[in-house]
């Protein structure tokens, strides 16, 4: 479509300099304008390169489409295990992220008080060197321990490995306290092996799909939700519990409209049912697992007619489900959820999860959950690690969260206030993490904040937890840089590659850059042997015996498949104390927890409140893509949901403005009121990652309310540490 | 090249999660303008609480048989081509939206560069014997497009072996787009 279309053309006629239009040639173009009726937009660009995607966590393969330099769209690697040549809208809109015109350009370092968003771009040298100097300060004046990581996305790797070769194991996520943590524990406990990220689910050959608060389809994680609709597809029956009529209770048979905060009694009368009618697999549960008789026991007195006063579920619909479930064994799959992290009973509750699918047999079955094989790829040839650091202090000092298996982000936070823990934290980098909405109660992440001797961010975009940094390091986008591989265990074998589609915009640097530049300077210069990441990528690939020119021009190879189930002809082992699937832990007994899960009513909201729940859309993930224009143009601000009979009792209508304020007083933003009857009377919803307020988000700023600033109680799981978010009560009001 | 073709697509609204990737994988293949789209969702809930259901649907233009769109454009810009696809030759339209009022199920929109833009069924890539954007991208598989005078298409099986409907049946516009409920 080059030259001037029918329409300028007129413009220019109209604007008298016609005869120049004229004598350009356009009166043949005139005449034949019947040419080309079927315009070819052109976007599958001159070449295409395979990479993984990072607008969210799942690392789907994608192929960047490059057209005279500049990526024109994205799609699915057909070869790749986790996309299957399919994507979800954040993936597809990929690009919004690397033209953003928000994004970080150049390293800047702050000007004024934390917090107060000014800052001065300085050059790479100066921003590094202030960093490192700010560095050896910390470890000079309080030890290497002092300074903590809070990490994610993939090009997180890169600081791990400084911080440990800086001397500090004081390295986090809120990925694990909170989010999927309690469901690891408690997976862990009862089988001995987690679920991991991309969950070891088998739903495409599920017969019986049980989600419990999981909102697969506003959960947007691609394959899941790819075996998802083909389980529907195949007639799969689906069961799903939640407050909310979400998504996928839209294809349920049964939605059971559960009172928030009690799904561990439901799970309680549905093992009841199940052990009572004999419906579990005896043979499965007697070759495999232990305390069958105590769980028994346990559950002999949780009928349907008592879950039935906790959840408002009807005793018939429990026992008519816990059939349905039972019936669709072994392919009958209890989802264990991923953010679980909701009223601090979550380990229990995902404890519960288990074991019922225990009781399926449904683990290391077809249909259910599978036993993975992963990639072998040796690790880089990296000196040792130095030194003996410290323990993390992420823990309280009198009770410390016996059974948390990775770093509490929460803790590492509580422990940056001076005296709250074993040792203080006074250092921190922040790679990739808005931590001001990642984590709950902000005012005391700020306070934190305030008490640091340092502080850098590591980012793309300008989210609020850059406008408290020291010095702010912009990174690459995922599409201008390469990353380590990635290799997760999955039901085939694989090993993907992140490399470079187009060069860093701006004066963006990949975050293996900005690690290996701060480690030159702090003397560490042996921990980064290689020149760039790819180099180290290429020869971690070269070790494990494959081509490195087939995996950057296919994105990913794909090994044998091993057997993943019993029916494949695996033999399940299980890495717990006994070897059996623990019904009943002896562990938990021994750290003087429940050892099967007991039940605790939540609170009640207080007259005029509903609780607080909060959730996903399928086009953002968390707070990190509001700003992204291609995905806010097609959903730009969340909404408050409330049951349209609360509503009209409040005067409330549909689509106006309103606020909550929360048990504490702490009003949200302003923000549009869904007046629905896809949620109960007792509860309020809203889609978390809006309401932003840094300056710099020009697109997400004042777009829809923050839930996490609503979130000023918490309550932590005596498990593990995770922090219960959904036990916050709100009254809504006009804004 | 195809004229004895009838394109169609069939939308699965039990699979549909209204997730929206085909609205930006359409926007990112036909470089579709910032504020507008081809392609778009209806998510359509009924009942009361507790007794809901819920239909996704992921719209577009029909397509029509009887397209009125075509019969009301006064330049011949809107128009029949192979398989029946309804297409706009971009250098023929004047952008006087004649179209757009004339059209049920308001699928077209007046693109910046001047003329009036609409789903193409992603002709240029069905020609190169590839699916439309929207059909390929799809994480739940519910996008389904081929040729319906071909008795054993894809398309053609899901409509013989499920219940299905098409909009605004009334307009007797004769759409090409249905959906299995």
């Amino acid at each position: 479509m080059s030259g001037v279309t029918r329409r300028q053309f007129i413009k220019i006629g109209a604007a008298t300099a016609g005869a120049v239009a004229v004598g350009s040639g356009l009166t043949t173009r005139w005449w034949g304008l019947d040419g080309d009726p079927v315009a070819n937009p052109g976007t599958d660009g001159d070449r295409v390169v395979p990479t993984f995607c990072e607008l969210c966590f799942w690392k789907c393969g994608v192929l960047a489409h490059v057209k005279d330099g500049r990526v024109t769209k994205i799609t699915g690697n057909p070869a790749h295990p986790l996309s299957r040549g399919r994507l979800c809208p954040r993936g597809t809109g990929g690009t919004g992220l690397l033209y953003d015109p928000d994004r970080l350009k150049r390293p800047m370092l702050r000007r004024d008080k934390r917090g107060e968003q000014v800052f001065e771009e300085v050059s790479w040298e100066e921003a590094l060197d202030f960093t490192a100097q700010r560095l050896l300060n910390l470890k000079d004046r309080y030890g290497p321990e002092s300074l903590a990581l809070y990490s994610h996305g993939y090009g997180g790797s890169w600081f791990k490995h400084l911080l440990k070769a800086y001397g500090s194991k004081n390295i986090a996520a809120p990925s694990y306290a909170q989010c999927r943590g309690p469901r690891e524990v408690g997976f862990q406990l009862t089988y001995g092996s987690t679920l991991g990220s991309p969950e070891v689910l088998d739903l495409e050959n599920s017969r019986v799909i049980t989600l419990i608060g999981s909102h697969l389809g506003e959960n947007m994680h691609n394959t899941q939700v790819q075996e998802f609709a083909t389980a529907i597809d195949r007639g799969a029956t689906l069961i799903v519990v939640d407050p909310r009529f979400s998504t996928a209770a839209g294809k349920a048979k049964y939605w059971l409209p559960i009172k928030p905060g009690t799904d561990l009694a439901l799970l309680l009368a549905w093992m009841h049912v199940i052990i009572a009618e004999g419906l579990y697999d005896k043979e499965y549960v007697d070759t495999y697992a232990i305390g069958f008789d105590e769980l028994k026991e346990h559950v002999r007195d949780k009928t349907p007619e008592w879950a039935w006063t906790q959840t408002t579920i009807a005793p018939e619909t429990i026992v008519e489900t816990a059939r349905v479930i039972a019936g669709g064994r072994p392919a009958s799959l209890v989802h264990p959820g991923r953010h679980v992290v909701w009223y601090g009973d979550d380990t229990q509750r995902s404890r519960a999860v288990a074991i019922l699918n225990a009781l399926l047999g449904s683990y290391a079955r077809r249909g259910g959950i599978f036993v993975p094989s992963q990639m072998a790829l040796p690790a880089y040839p990296y000196t040792a690690y130095q030194g003996h650091p410290k323990a993390p202090p992420d823990r309280p000092k009198d009770q410390g969260y016996p059974l948390a298996d990775e770093v509490l982000a929460s803790g590492l936070c509580m422990a940056s206030i001076p005296g709250t823990a074993s040792y203080d934290i006074k250092g921190w980098l922040v790679y990739g993490t808005n931590l001001l909405m990642a984590l709950p109660q902000p005012e005391r992440t700020k306070e934190a904040i305030q008490a640091l001797d340092f502080i850098a961010v590591v980012d793309v975009l300008p989210a609020e937890i850059v406008g408290w940094a020291d010095v702010v390091l912009p990174e690459a986008t995922y599409l201008e840089r390469c990353d380590d591989i990635d290799n997760p265990p999955w039901k085939v074998p694989f090993a993907a590659v992140r490399q470079e589609v187009v060069p860093p915009m701006y004066d963006s640097k990949p975050g293996w850059w900005i690690a290996r530049e701060i480690a030159l300077r702090l003397g560490l210069s042996d921990y980064f042997p290689w020149k760039d990441s790819m180099e180290y990528a290429m020869q971690r690939v070269h070790a494990a015996g494959y081509d490195c020119d087939v995996l950057r021009t296919t994105g990913v190879v794909v090994g044998k498949a091993r057997p993943t189930t019993i029916e494949d002809g695996l033999v399940p082992k299980f890495a717990t104390p006994s070897g059996k699937i623990e019904l009943f832990s002896q562990r938990l007994k021994d750290a003087g927890f429940d050892p099967i899960p007991q039940f605790t009513p939540p609170d009640e909201p207080p007259a005029g409140h509903f609780r607080l729940l909060f959730g996903r859309a399928p086009t953002h993930t968390f707070g990190r893509t509001t700003n992204n224009r291609f995905l806010s143009e097609v959903y730009s601000q969340n909404e408050l949901w409330l049951n349209a009979q609360m509503a009209a009792e409040l005067g409330l209508k549909d689509g106006e403005t309103v606020v909550a304020v929360n048990q504490d007083g702490v009003r949200s933003q302003p923000i549009r009121l869904k007046s629905t009857q896809r949620i109960r009377t007792d509860c309020v919803f809203m889609v978390h990652g809006f309401g932003h307020d840094a300056k710099g988000l020009r697109f997400a700023r004042n777009r829809g309310a923050d839930d996490s600033r609503l979130v000023t109680r918490i309550k932590t799981d005596p498990i593990m540490g995770g922090t219960g978010m959904s036990v916050n009560f709100v009254r809504v009001e006009k804004a | 090249m195809s004229r004895n073709k009838r394109y169609a697509m069939v939308v699965d609204t039990r699979l549909c999660v209204a997730c929206k990737a085909c609205v930006l994988a359409c926007k990112g293949e036909n470089a579709v303008p910032d504020g507008y789209s081809r392609d778009w969702l209806v998510e359509e809930v009924r009942g009361w609480f507790p007794h809901l259901s819920a239909e996704n649907r992921s719209e577009r233009c029909n397509h029509c048989a009887k397209p009125p769109c075509v019969a009301a454009c006064p330049t011949g810009a809107s128009h029949v081509e192979d398989g029946g696809a309804v297409l706009v030759t971009h250098d023929k339209c004047t952008g006087c939206k004649a179209c757009i009022a004339s059209c049920p199920y308001d699928s077209r929109y007046p693109h910046p560069d001047g003329y009036v833009d609409k789903c193409t069924f992603c002709l240029h890539r069905v020609h190169a014997g590839r699916l439309p954007a929207c059909v390929e991208v799809c994480p739940t598989f519910c996008l389904h497009f081929g040729d319906l005078n071909d008795p054993e298409s894809e398309v053609s099986r899901l409509l013989r072996g499920r219940k299905s409907k098409v909009l605004h049946p009334e307009t007797g516009c004769e759409p090409n787009v249905f959906f299995l409920t």
